[in-house]
């Protein structure tokens, strides 16, 4: 067999975070009765009109200006024309003719160290509205509230080779526009959709295959299965003497297949034009300085900065700037006075172990910087132990609580009264014969057992490191006065 | 310089253009539809005589650029009235024949 | 006062004689809706009227003149609105059997405008469907006839607009003009009927036809209710992206009898071959008259008329093709077949949704978008749009206004058009390159023909210039036409 390269370009979508509809005001909300976040404009209404949400323009040129596409300085609306159910007017409100952003690139790191995928373009357009099939009845119903939802569409250049190329670049366009704020991009909910673009071609040569296209992949699991699936359906073609047809696939993650999408009623024309309803768009020096000057620090440079300044390890530095609301956590509390590397183990341990075991993601970390200083702070001062504090900080990881008053009101607090603590360590001692003989017979760990039992007796509210000195001091005296 | 489409009017490109279109046609509807198509072109390929070279495509005929709305929310529950007119209607829903072959 | 009496006001006579308290916005709708009763068995201006909703909305309106809450000139004043303006509860057709029971959630945002100024809205006048046409006899609902001369269309599209104006079956109309769709019927019908600048009425709840083109406009009895009707119209509107924010849409103060020094163009290609020589001589004899007031005419080359239909018809139908897509069987409307599965239902309700003169246009528009043929037709279109502005440009850097004939022809006879499509087209010779370069334009009439037939005056402006039309029109109204 002839060794093979596979060609993949991608499409992705991603749903913009604005409030309210590309052209008009309805809520972009998640859930709500079928039809509730609509109004005549998003649902094709006779003598309806769009008119465009600043902020999708600002959201893309921020991702344009991240991904380092030029701004396209005069740009237009195009209707995209075709019939189907989930699009109201029958034509999508798009951009071909003139795109907002072109010629960018990201860097993604690869096997051959730092690599650039080029991006062809991004375009402005609306989402369509949702299709419920209903094999049984043989209907289909349809539901417009996401029609309207801004998206844009990120197109690359056919420049990723494999299923690893392709994660790379997806989870760094994901990074970035998170860090912009511009999207949550969540594959699993649909608000980042990939469409792949696959071709193989014999290794060595220059030219292009055919390439198909695939749509539905809303994990990094079935983008991978249908990659290698698409691949060798490819070789095997060419393989038998076979050619690719040029058509769009849909990916069946249960059946981990793929299957062509076409019908003799969709001649794939969308005759596109500029949409007679929208008026153009033209980008001022003005504008672009003001997205300029609002664009965050990205991570590349977050994280050069993290270097010089904090003195925690790399591997803390990639993983908290991994997400921009980590990170930020990670700042403010620093700010507020706790040591780095403090801050950066509360994230490294306890923060990703609860998100692992909740499923959640860093940006829904819901405590505030200031909470997670005081609890530092509160374990620095020896207010609390650490077994305490991890209590505390699971509650604040969960509801955001204050540290201070959750510890003050649970009673929480060491007791630091040196007195109580004396005579229950002295109790302790004086009921354990056994765990002292052992221990003033040169069994160190038996002190453990001690310090066990009077931990507990005093409800964990002591510091274990203390009760042991204080055990050692008791038991010395204790041995000395024999 | 003129292409002249007139004259190149076939039953195939009424079948292709009704595909786009979403019409059907009768066999004499057809036949009708490609001669005044002809007929059309045939007018309209008069644009073909006058040089345009250099002229940019007027969309719009105002230099009205950058009408935005702001982000906020207007409005409720628009249901009621996005459905009022729907021929067919389920669990605030439309109903459409079944889009899956 | 007296039925008789009561109709034979203007708009702005019968609001003033309403707010005096000669008579009452009630008994103004009562003289109205006998009236249609009377004469709209023979006429059919209207697809739907509403007696019971305009009385009471005529009580309601009066109650608030009364308490001084409504003091405006068409406060009390009945109007008939051309059936592709929305209409929240009034079915809304486009006179099409697609939207024969289309119910619309929201009005139009000139029809809103109007309810404010306290007019009454008596119904919905029948049009070309999709106002695709010129004679109204495309309507679904049947033809309307003209009142003039029954034997005669009242043209089109706003056939029942300008009909139900002349057959006093209204004080005023709205109608809408992507091609000449107010003007011509004003001409055939023997009302001014006005195209305003793109983009000076709001677009929003207009049942689309040619985007770049529609522009909503009055059709009134005589110029000053013209005026009027358009300073309560006009509005800037921000739901609708190409609407223009304006400060001189006070359009009543340019009724002034005063056209002294005023250049007036008459292009020499607006006056051969297909003109009438009855409706050139009227037209000319017009020119005379506003000369004799003290108005500069000139003749000159305006270029490019005889290609402003070719590129009008790539355009519009372009337009047409992809706005009515949305009429599709799911949402609203008509809805055909289904049984077979979604593809069957989108081509049976369009085939039997849409008449053929609609559908004529959907087909060219769609085929002037396709693949390999979007530059070649609709590029080309769009660069002579641009020329053609160009044109107009030159000549208003000399004129005033350009004058000239509305139509080639007074009303033809019922049933004499449709037969051949093409001409019927070549008939919007005059009107249609207005609409391309976004200007304002009115007509009015200027005599008629042997038959009896009226004669429309067309004068055309540029842009934001409706001020100098109005002001040129009243003075040549108040001439009566008379040397």
């Amino acid at each position: 067999m002839k060794q093979y390269e596979t060609v993949i370009g991608l499409e992705v979508h991603v749903e913009l975070a604005t409030k309210t509809k590309i052209f008009c005001g309805c809520s972009t909300a998640f859930g709500g009765r079928p039809n509730s976040h609509t109004c005549p404009v998003c649902t094709g209404m006779p003598g309806s009109l769009p008119v465009l949400n600043r902020k999708v323009l600002e959201y893309a040129v921020a991702v344009g200006m991240a991904t380092n596409c030029e701004i396209t300085r005069y740009c237009k609306f195009d209707r995209k024309n075709y019939f189907y159910p989930d699009n109201p007017q029958n034509y999508q409100i798009s951009q071909l003719y003139l795109p907002i952003c072109r010629n960018g690139y990201v860097e993604i790191e690869s096997e051959g160290g730092s690599r650039r995928i080029g991006i062809h373009e991004i375009h402005m357009e609306e989402d369509a509205g949702k299709l419920i099939h209903d094999e049984w009845e043989d209907c289909t119903l349809v539901d417009y509230n996401r029609s309207g939802v801004p998206l844009i569409e990120i197109v690359s250049e056919p420049d990723m080779r494999g299923a690893e190329d392709v994660i790379a670049y997806l989870e760094k366009l994901r990074l970035i526009i998170r860090y912009l704020g511009a999207s949550d991009c969540k594959l699993q909910e649909g608000s980042m959709r990939a469409d792949v673009n696959l071709s193989v071609r014999e290794a060595g040569t220059d030219t292009l295959g055919t390439r198909t296209e695939m749509k539905n992949l809303s994990s990094f699991r079935s983008i991978t299965r249908a990659i290698q699936g698409e691949r060798d359906r490819q070789i095997n073609l060419l393989e038998k003497g076979g050619t690719v047809i040029q058509e769009t696939r849909r990916w069946d993650e249960a059946g981990d297949t793929s299957y062509a999408m076409r019908s003799k009623e969709d001649a794939q024309d969308y005759r596109y034009f500029p949409d007679p309803d929208l008026v153009p768009i033209s980008i001022s020096d003005d504008f672009l300085e003001e997205i300029r000057s609002r664009q965050p620090e990205l991570r590349t440079e977050k994280m050069k900065r993290y270097r010089e300044e904090y003195d925690i390890p790399d591997y803390d530095i990639e993983i908290i700037t991994e997400s921009r609301h980590m990170a930020e956590i990670f700042e403010a509390a620093v700010a507020l006075g706790a040591q780095p590397k403090k801050v950066s183990n509360w994230l490294m341990g306890e923060t990703l172990r609860l998100l692992k075991e909740t499923g959640e993601d860093p940006e829904d970390i819901c405590f505030s910087p200031e909470n997670l200083a005081k609890l530092i702070d509160l374990t620095e001062r020896k207010v609390i132990n650490s077994t305490v504090a991890k209590e505390v900080f699971e509650r604040m990881f969960r509801e955001n609580v204050d540290p201070e008053t959750f510890v003050e009101e649970m009673g929480l607090k060491m007791v630091s009264d040196q007195g109580a603590l004396r005579s229950i360590a002295q109790e302790v001692i004086a009921s354990n014969p056994q765990s002292v003989a052992d221990y003033q017979n040169g069994k160190e760990k038996a002190i453990g057992f001690l310090v066990g039992q009077t931990m507990k007796a005093m409800k964990g509210k002591a510091d274990p490191a203390g009760v042991n000195q204080l055990l050692k001091e008791l038991l010395r005296a204790t041995s000395e006065s024999q | 310089m003129g292409i002249a489409m007139a004259d190149n009017i076939t039953n195939e490109t009424i079948d292709y253009v009704s595909i786009l279109a979403k019409l059907e046609l009768t066999g004499e509807e057809r036949e009708g539809a490609r001669r005044d198509m002809c007929r059309m072109l045939e007018y309209i390929d008069k644009m073909s005589e006058l040089d345009t070279e250099g002229v940019e495509p007027m969309s719009h005929v105002f230099p009205l650029q950058n009408v935005f709305r702001e982000d906020e929310v207007t409005g409720g529950d628009g249901s009621g009235d996005t459905l009022k007119n729907a021929p067919g209607e389920r669990e605030n829903m439309f109903l459409v024949p079944r889009t899956f072959d | 006062m007296e039925k008789s009496e009561i109709l034979s006001l203007s708009a702005v006579g019968l609001g003033a004689a309403v707010r005096s308290g000669k008579t009452t916005a009630v008994e103004a709708t009562e003289a109205v809706l006998e009236q249609i009763e009377e004469y709209d068995g023979e006429y059919r201006c209207y697809v739907t009227v509403d007696p019971e909703g305009a009385l009471r909305k005529a009580a309601l309106v009066q109650k608030r003149i009364e308490a001084g809450e409504l003091t405006g000139p068409l406060a009390g004043v009945p109007v008939a609105l051309k059936d592709n303006l929305c209409t929240a509860g009034m079915r809304t057709t486009c006179s099409s059997k697609m939207l024969e029971n289309y119910v619309p959630a929201f009005s139009a945002e000139a029809v809103r405008n109007l309810e404010r100024a306290g007019a009454v809205i008596i119904g919905k006048t029948n049009m070309d469907e999709f106002a695709m046409g010129s004679t109204t006899e495309t309507s679904y609902f049947g033809v309307t006839k003209n009142p003039r001369n029954p034997q005669h269309v009242p043209g089109g599209s706003s056939g029942g607009s300008a009909a139900a104006v002349a057959a006093r079956e209204c004080f005023f109309a709205l109608g809408s003009d992507t091609g000449g769709s107010i003007r011509q019927p004003a001409s055939y019908c023997g009302v001014v009927g006005m195209k305003p600048t793109y983009g000076t009425v709001s677009r929003y709840g207009l049942v689309t036809y040619g985007s770049s083109l529609d522009q909503i406009g009055p059709l009134t009895g005589n110029v000053e209710d013209c005026a009027v009707v358009m300073e309560q119209i006009a509005s800037y509107d921000r739901k609708d992206s190409t609407s223009l924010r304006r400060e001189d849409t006070d359009f009543s103060r340019a009724l002034v009898e005063d056209v002294k020094g005023m250049k007036i163009g008459i292009p020499q290609d607006y006056f051969r071959e297909g003109l009438d020589p009855q409706v050139r001589a009227a037209v000319l004899k017009a020119a005379a008259v506003l000369r004799e007031k003290g108005a500069v005419t000139e003749e000159f080359d305006l270029s490019l008329v005889e290609y402003a239909i070719p590129a009008y018809y790539t355009i519009a139908s372009a337009e047409a093709s992809s706005n009515l897509e949305r009429f599709d069987g799911i949402k609203y409307g008509f809805r055909a077949g289904g049984e077979e599965g979604l593809h069957q239902m989108y081509k049976k309700t369009r085939s039997l949704g849409f008449g053929p003169e609609v559908k004529r246009r959907i087909m060219l528009g769609s085929f002037v978008l396709s693949s390999g043929y979007y530059d070649a037709y609709y590029l080309k279109a769009l660069r002579v749009k641009a020329m053609i502005k160009e044109a107009f440009d030159r000549a208003f850097a000399k004129y005033d206004c350009i004058l000239g004939p509305v139509a080639p022809t007074t009303a033809p006879k019922l049933d004499a058009s449709l037969s051949d499509p093409m001409k019927m087209y070549l008939g919007d010779i005059y009107t249609i390159s207005v609409n391309l370069a976004g200007l304002p334009a009115i007509s009015l009439p200027c005599g008629t023909d042997s038959r009896g037939l009226p004669i429309g005056l067309h004068l055309i402006g540029d842009s934001y210039q409706e001020k100098k039309l109005l002001r040129i029109a009243y003075t040549y109204e108040r001439t009566g036409g008379v040397v």
